[in-house]
């Protein structure tokens, strides 16, 4: 089963709940906030590198090429410029579609690969893998779907990244559940529901957990009864809960009470 | 024209509260860049002047009238966008490579609207804000529109300062929201989390030649991590240029619909006393 927890908003607590979830369960957790994964903080395994990400570009071969233009005419990404006697490549528009090797009527265009990121594994008493973006790359698609490779058939959960766009969707494509982990604002609120939108979409069952529960307004709340969206579990501002967190250390480990309630979260899942 | 962007890499660190708070001050246009979660609308209450249609990448379709179904286009798909000669939306990166490859002519490429970019009047100034519909993708190009929208206002209403609301994370839209500014103000907490993604945002403005200033938010939360971050900066020759509490105030003033600024005196005098800190460093 994959569980994924996802927020639309950044900062609600993601990591922290997919991170409990994971230990209390003994699930395997994937970070595949690729752009900046934070799971391994809490879990504090030792990294170990599987293999790298390579997203494929084009390379110009500057005696074959007639400066026809073809290519930069098909290229959606404005990826591709020709001068009277050069090409400039402009690698972070780059999709690696392959369709300007396609296109080369002069047989000019070879494709070379290019890193953009890596996987990695490590255990501490639970399995973790983790994406890792390279900085500067722009895609972080690619790096998340590859790491999605590795999922097997135990219990496995997923941290997704921040945000509504497309890092998101690739995450949440082929789960079971979606998690959706809000804080209770207008902020969370107005985020919380664009998440929701997504997830009907794709057509996943999913249900809310509101952290730091206490802290805002009553509009999620109010919301979710309105719509007849299940709330699984709050999780109250605590002082306790906060700084645990800021010496990231998973909340489960120190307060076994919570680990009772995750426990009972997965059952509910299920 | 200054551009000046408030980022994070983590999210949830308080860039939109902080970036509403400037805005009280900086007689500048506000930008939302942050397309698929945007927030400061939600401070600003604008006034939307103008509803811009934005067109995202296209998407392919099948005739099936004229498919033959050879599977010509499922091979030639490099994003796994064509299953069982069915087309993905989700996946599709309207590259137009199927289309290229099918014998018989019988996919197309789409032209779809996939969001919005709003021109709006607000009580601190002009705004320009993007909507992606939910679900879409290509973000980063609709930002490059936000931005175009918010540098016209800027030179209609005589403004030379834009403040630019970015998403969290370090990938396409954030690199469109800090590309070519004149300053990050990285906003930051000390928590473990919250600085490893500030380093990596550091390094990736670098990468693209920026300058960065820190804020750290609540930072009375952990005195060590702190330091940690204070080191990192001295070390990075980076100027911290405020330190903000927790204080709940700042949640009550959201749900209130207004910056802090508006909202208590004590806090509006340190988000003054860290504007002008960084309209200083900018002269």
């Amino acid at each position: 089963m994959i569980v994924a927890v996802a927020s639309g908003k950044g900062g609600t607590g993601k990591t922290t709940v997919a991170t409990n979830l994971a230990i209390a369960n003994s699930a395997t957790i994937y970070d595949c906030d690729v752009e900046e994964p934070n799971a391994n903080i809490f879990i504090k395994a030792e990294l170990k590198k599987l293999e790298d990400v390579f997203l494929m570009n084009p390379q110009f071969d500057l005696n074959k090429c007639t400066f026809c233009k073809e290519c930069a005419e098909f290229c959606r990404y404005n990826a591709i410029a020709i001068l009277p006697s050069d090409i400039l490549f402009f690698k972070e528009l780059c999709s690696g579609c392959g369709g300007c090797k396609i296109v080369c009527k002069y047989d000019a265009i070879e494709e070379g690969k290019r890193k953009i990121g890596e996987i990695y594994h490590g255990k501490n008493g639970i399995e973790i893998y983790q994406g890792l973006l390279n900085i500067g790359e722009a895609r972080a698609t690619p790096v998340i779907s590859q790491l999605k490779k590795r999922i097997g058939n135990e219990l496995s959960i997923l941290d997704a990244p921040p945000g509504n766009g497309c890092p998101t969707i690739e995450v949440l494509n082929d789960s079971d559940f979606v998690i959706l982990v809000t804080e209770p604002t207008p902020f969370g609120l107005h985020d919380l529901k664009i998440a929701i939108e997504i997830v009907k979409k794709l057509g996943i069952d999913f249900g809310v957990v509101i952290n730091r529960d206490g802290i805002g307004d009553e509009g999620i709340e109010k919301f979710c009864s309105r719509e007849g969206i299940e709330i699984l579990m709050k999780i109250p501002y605590s002082k306790e809960i906060a700084t645990l967190y800021s010496k990231s250390i998973p909340f489960v480990d120190k307060m076994s009470e919570w680990r009772k309630k995750f426990v009972e979260l997965m059952e509910i899942i299920k | 024209m200054i551009q000046i962007a408030v980022a994070s890499g983590k999210g949830g660190t308080g860039k939109t509260s902080i970036l509403s708070s400037f805005a009280s001050f900086a007689n500048a246009v506000l930008a939302d860049c942050d397309v698929d979660a945007p927030n400061l609308h939600l401070i600003l209450r604008p006034e939307i002047k103008k509803e811009i249609p934005y067109e995202g990448m296209e998407v392919a379709e099948i005739d099936e009238e004229k498919c033959i179904k050879c599977g010509e286009c499922e091979k030639a798909c490099r994003f796994n966008a064509i299953k069982n000669l069915v087309i993905i939306k989700e996946r599709c990166e309207g590259c137009g490579v199927c289309q290229l490859v099918c014998p018989v002519n019988a996919i197309e490429m789409r032209k779809r609207i996939t969001g919005f970019v709003n021109v709006a009047n607000s009580r601190f100034g002009g705004f320009a804000y993007g909507l992606l519909l939910a679900g879409e993708e290509a973000s980063g190009k609709l930002v490059n529109q936000v931005r175009k929208k918010a540098l016209e206002i800027a030179e209609g209403e005589e403004k030379n300062i834009i403040l630019i609301d970015s998403p969290a994370g370090i990938g396409c839209p954030v690199i469109a929201s800090i590309g070519n500014t004149n300053l990050v103000i990285v906003v930051t907490e000390p928590t473990t989390s919250a600085i490893h993604d500030m380093k990596r945002l550091i390094e990736m403005a670098k990468h693209f030649k920026v300058r960065t200033f820190v804020v750290i938010n609540k930072y009375d939360i952990n005195k060590e991590m702190v330091e940690e971050i204070e080191e990192f900066c001295l070390n990075e020759g980076i100027k911290i240029v405020g330190k903000i509490p927790f204080d709940k105030k700042f949640t009550e003033a959201m749900v209130n619909g207004k910056s802090v600024v508006e909202y208590d005196e004590k806090l509006a005098e340190l988000m003054k006393r860290i504007w002008n800190e960084i309209e200083n460093e900018l002269r």
